[in-house]
């Protein structure tokens, strides 16, 4: 064993060269990890200030405009700056090499420039924080053409970012076809790996159009090339229709890899195979490629033809179904197991919760008549939430909690992090379940006055936001105070290949490349096949 | 608690029969999932570290049942959501055409016999009316949530609501596409009316229909006008900032202009603000304003302006 | 470390990335390199996922130059008319030819003749130049009959779609650039060239692009 495999890898170099400069995917997972947190916690104080506004209608503590530019604020930085790169750069980087037996991604200076292309593109985003825009994350014209702040530079931020996802998401599609270890054939992936993958080609296929609808808003504010300007004889219909066909694969994108996660940590903690593993993986792939024919559902009002809305509210309908088939796989995973409730396990299952009330509510969104009365109503915000929140960020946190071990070779305290985990999922349930009725009531959303009616609903939607914090700085208190001594290899038992060796690994992750022989969820012990 | 607003449309009571329909699947399917969930952490809980577990991997009724189910169900879904929506997208031969204009941030009516109002919208019951919209600017959207009925306005096309109202009453307007600074105050208000009293509103027989305000103080009557005409979207009365200057304190000032001349605010100046309000921008402000010539009566004017006098 | 030391790291490490590994080195660690095949094949599957991203954020401009064609046929025709055919013309031929010699690169370094990988490379960078200053005095001629992007729908099309596009130009040009001087740098043969291959790859991108550019916007009259 060489000199360097003796360390593992957060020990092998020192100083602030050794990790901006390093191509070790893991130490560039790492680095993601703490850039996105950061990114989330600024956002999530946007919208906690966002909230605190609501306690009264009218005029709580912050201006109209400035009201604007928090929701857009929150609503951008969450989306570009966590949520898409989000669970795939960071744990994607780090677990897809160990998980697959391989020494790294196949391109690791490619992966690092990913990493500088992000900061760079966070940097400019930020620097457009001195004109904070005001349009909503979703930049629609003509607003975001008048309006006086600084769209260019954020619009361009974000095209930046978009950069780093397409090469991430290259990256790991070429990884996973060129680097699997001998015996891992497509059957035997981890299906955290299949999220990865489904979630790449997104990346790398709807990405580039978000590219081009951006450049040419830009070129709108610049030179007023009229696409997207009723003034200049363009449509601004047709910017919607730009932009959400990259921004409804985005939220796939957004919710794959936490599925994947989902899907590891359920084997390990019932002791079981995951139920129906080719159903998932295919599941996966439907759900991306159906993904990019129903963008039209954000537009049932736009003044699109009754023609374009029947097609895609029945498309709309297709791709709930595999969704729905995976929630019942997972399951299914839990019958007949050896259930430990571990913190990771927690969120899990509320993850299969709260994301089927998610998933359910976007059955009232895709049906014509329903959406008429909830299209940009509170409806929509809560649906949108429960996915992202219940959905990504729940697995997400379970992701923090499990690979934590592996990640920093130390333990965590269990009961303060399942004590946090209950805050959070009363909290988020608290600020998030009022606001589906706040939309069945006609509230509409982005809205900074409200009417008198609704005021205790949105109050008890405020109270929600303390009750999360608390859990939210809990269970960053508990991760940062990490128990004493050295934590195992494998102190969940798992069957993966990325337990397979030291807490933390290894630089260069193996000493020998393993061949793999058998399934990937090779827990139970009998085979019961029931027909 | 109520969870809908009022049914005060034909398209009501299908939009609402969606919205039952989903949610009791939606409930149904939650309690099945939450309990399957809770029963199974609890019978199979962890007893020892060497518990001996089956290795399910598939199992092709319950697939097939949980794939074919969840299809049939969002068949069902489609097709009631679909229904409804054709109905309410199918113009009815009789429809009375309204003109409807948005513009940050407020709407203008026009109705057929040339009467124009300002963010109050007059329809007789039981009638089907057809909505002729358009955008002066950028995207608003035109939302009432007694009748369920929404669509975006813009530009360069018009586009349609068709509605028949089934209950008197007066109901909110939203715009519901965010269109800037004072999108949440860009309300109105739509007063359904009877056949009769519609008719007297119609030819101006009938001087105000909401309240018998010719009984109330100007000042009242100018306090009700600020939110029922808009002013309130960027104009606040407690001298806090917004898109255009207060009113508190604002009669009897000296009022300096971006050109750097200067008046007292006395009734001319207030009455020509509003009538030709490019005429004199204060300093630190915009050339926002639009104009509410012909969209107010001499009346109101009297009306706003006393009751800005009162605010000192 | 300070500031400059830092910012010249950053620097170094982009232009010169294969030196700046700190402690991890994947040219020579026996550990770390991925075997020739795999990199090689990699590397072709990695651009031609590159490619197809390219594809689509030209989509998004074929799709603006679809829609509002059908909604203004007019304004299309006279827009076409006004622009020069024989420029345009010029700049395809160039392109084509350039797409040739690449190619002709490519097979070369196959068989490790560098010298002609030179000419080659010189070649297409020439006529890159050749067409960047071709559009050039198209672009300048347009601004001084005051026509810019912004003046109608079909010159905003004419400018973000060929603008864009002689972005990729220039980023083509880079490309083929740093691939010459590694040439000369002897850091390619016949066992080593599949950065040329790539390289070469994006170029017929390039050129792919402007072959459906030039009739969709000169041609149309």
């Amino acid at each position: 064993m060489s000199q360097e495999q003796e360390k593992n890898y957060l020990e092998n170099g020192e100083g602030f060269a050794s990790w901006f400069f390093t191509v070790d995917h893991k130490r560039i997972g790492i680095m993601y990890l703490w850039a996105i947190g950061v990114f989330f916690i600024i956002a999530a104080i946007a919208s906690f200030l966002v909230r605190f506004e609501h306690l009264t209608p009218g005029q709580t503590i912050i201006s109209a405009h400035t009201y604007n530019v928090l929701f857009t604020l929150h609503g951008s930085m969450m989306v570009f700056l966590f949520i898409v790169p989000g669970v795939a750069a960071s744990f994607g980087n780090f677990l897809i090499p160990l998980m697959i037996g391989a020494k790294d991604v196949i391109f690791p200076k490619l992966n690092l420039y990913s990493f500088w292309l992000y900061l760079f593109g966070a940097a400019v985003f930020m620097i457009a924080l001195a004109a904070p825009a005001d349009t909503g994350w979703t930049f629609y014209t003509p607003y975001s053409i008048e309006s006086g702040a600084n769209v260019i530079l954020i619009t361009f931020g974000i095209f930046i970012l978009g950069f780093s996802s397409i090469l991430t998401g290259i990256n790991f599609i070429v990884t996973m076809h060129k680097l699997r270890a001998p015996g891992m054939t497509w059957d035997r992936l981890p299906l955290f790996c299949w999220a990865a993958y489904a979630t790449s080609l997104l990346q790398v296929l709807a990405t580039p159009v978000v590219g081009i609808t951006l450049l040419l808003l830009i070129g709108e504010r610049y030179f007023g090339l009229g696409f997207f300007d009723p003034a200049r004889g363009g449509d601004p219909v047709l910017f919607q229709h730009f932009f959400w066909f990259y921004s409804h694969p985005a939220v796939y994108i957004m919710i794959l890899p936490a599925m994947g996660i989902i899907s590891e940590v359920m084997p390990v903690f019932s002791r079981k195979p995951i139920f129906g593993y080719k159903a998932i993986a295919y599941a996966s792939l439907a759900i991306a490629l159906i993904s990019f024919l129903v963008w039209g559902h954000h537009m049932f009002v736009s003044g699109q033809s009754k023609l374009i809305n029947v097609i895609f509210s029945v498309i709309t309908y297709a791709v709930a179904v595999p969704t729905a088939i995976k929630v019942f796989n997972w399951l299914w995973t839990l019958y007949k197991g050896s259930i430990e409730l571990s913190t990771a396990m927690l969120y899990s299952l509320a993850f299969i919760f709260l994301f089927t009330i998610g998933g359910l509510t976007g059955l009232f969104l895709g049906a014509l008549a329903a959406d008429v009365h909830l299209h940009d109503t509170y409806f929509v915000v809560a649906h949108m939430h429960y996915v992202m929140i219940g959905g990504t960020v729940f697995g997400f946190f379970a992701a923090l909690h499990f690979w934590y071990p592996k990640m920093w070779g130390r333990m965590f305290d269990e009961f303060k992090a399942k004590i946090a985990f209950v805050l959070i999922f009363i909290g988020f349930n608290v600020i998030f379940f009022p606001q589906f009725i706040l939309g069945t009531l006609g509230m509409p959303r982005r809205y900074f006055n409200y009417a008198p009616e609704f005021q205790s609903l949105h109050q008890l939607s405020t109270y929600g936001t303390w009750i999360g914090a608390a859990g939210f700085i809990l269970m960053l208190w508990t991760l940062m105070r990490p128990l004493p001594g050295k934590a195992p290899g494998n102190p969940y038992r798992s069957l993966s290949l990325e337990w397979s060796m030291d807490s933390p690994p290894g630089t260069f992750n193996f000493d020998e490349i393993p061949t793999i022989t058998e399934p990937v969820y090779n827990y139970g012990t009998k085979i019961e096949e029931e027909s | 608690m109520n969870w809908l607003p009022t049914s005060a449309s034909t398209f009501a009571p299908g939009v609402d029969f969606v919205l039952w329909l989903v949610t009791i699947i939606s409930v149904i399917s939650c309690i099945l999932i939450g309990f399957l969930l809770v029963y199974f952490v609890i019978k199979y809980r962890r007893k020892s570290d060497n518990d001996q577990t089956p290795a399910i991997t598939h199992d092709s009724f319950l697939e097939t049942l949980w794939t074919v189910i969840p299809t049939i169900l969002c068949i069902v879904i489609f097709i009631y959501g679909y229904v409804f929506y054709d109905q309410y997208t199918t113009t009815p031969k009789n429809a009375v055409e309204i003109n409807v204009t948005a513009k940050q941030w407020l709407w203008t009516f026009d109705y057929s016999n040339g009467k124009k109002t300002l963010n109050e919208l007059y329809v007789p019951i039981d009638q089907p009316i057809r909505l002729v919209m358009q955008s002066d600017d950028v995207l608003h959207s035109f939302f009432v949530p007694a009748f369920r009925v929404k669509q975006d306005l813009m530009g360069n096309r018009y586009t349609y609501i068709n509605f028949t109202a089934t209950k008197e009453g007066v109901f909110d307007i939203y715009c519901t596409e965010y269109c800037g600074t004072a999108h949440s105050n860009m309300l109105g208000k739509v007063h359904v009316l009877s056949k009769e009293k519609f008719a007297s509103w119609e030819d101006g027989s009938a001087k105000k229909v909401q309240k018998a305000s010719s009984n109330l103080p100007p000042a009242e009557v100018g306090r009700q006008l600020y939110s029922d005409k808009g002013c309130v979207a960027c104009h606040s009365i407690d001298g806090a900032d917004g898109v255009g200057p207060t009113w508190k304190g604002l009669f009897g000032k000296n009022r300096i202009f971006a050109d750097g001349t200067s008046i007292l605010a006395d009734e001319n100046y207030i009455k020509e603000s509003i009538l030709y309000p490019g005429e004199k921008i204060l300093e630190g402000y915009g050339p926002v304003m639009p104009s509410y010539k012909g969209l107010l009566e001499d009346s109101d004017i009297t009306a706003i302006i006393e009751y800005i006098k009162s605010l000192k | 470390m300070g500031f400059f030391d830092v910012t010249s790291k950053v620097l170094k490490s982009i232009a010169y990335p294969s030196e700046m590994v700190p402690s991890i080195d994947t040219e020579d660690d026996g550990h770390h390199h991925f075997d020739h095949e795999t990199e090689h094949s990699g590397a072709k599957l990695g651009m031609w996922l590159f490619l197809a991203t390219e594809l689509l954020l030209f989509g998004g401009l074929f799709a603006a130059y679809a829609i509002y064609r059908a909604k203004y046929p007019d304004m299309f025709q006279h827009g076409s008319q006004n622009l020069n055919v024989v420029l345009g013309t010029v700049n395809t031929v160039i392109l084509i030819f350039s797409s040739l010699t690449v190619a002709i690169a490519v097979k070369a370094i196959q068989e490790n003749r560098i010298k002609l990988v030179k000419i080659m490379l010189w070649i297409t960078i020439i006529c890159a130049a050749i067409f960047a200053v071709n559009k050039y005095f198209e672009y300048s001629y347009k601004f001084n009959l005051g026509i810019f992007p912004g003046t109608d729908i079909f010159y905003s099309i004419y400018f973000a779609a060929t603008g864009v596009h002689m972005l990729h130009v220039f980023i083509g040009m880079a490309v083929l650039g740093v691939l010459l001087r590694k040439v000369y740098k002897g850091k390619y043969s016949k066992d080593n060239y599949t950065a040329i291959e790539i390289g070469g790859l994006y170029w017929h991108l390039v050129d792919l692009i402007w072959i459906y550019l030039f009739p969709l916007l000169y041609l149309v009259g």
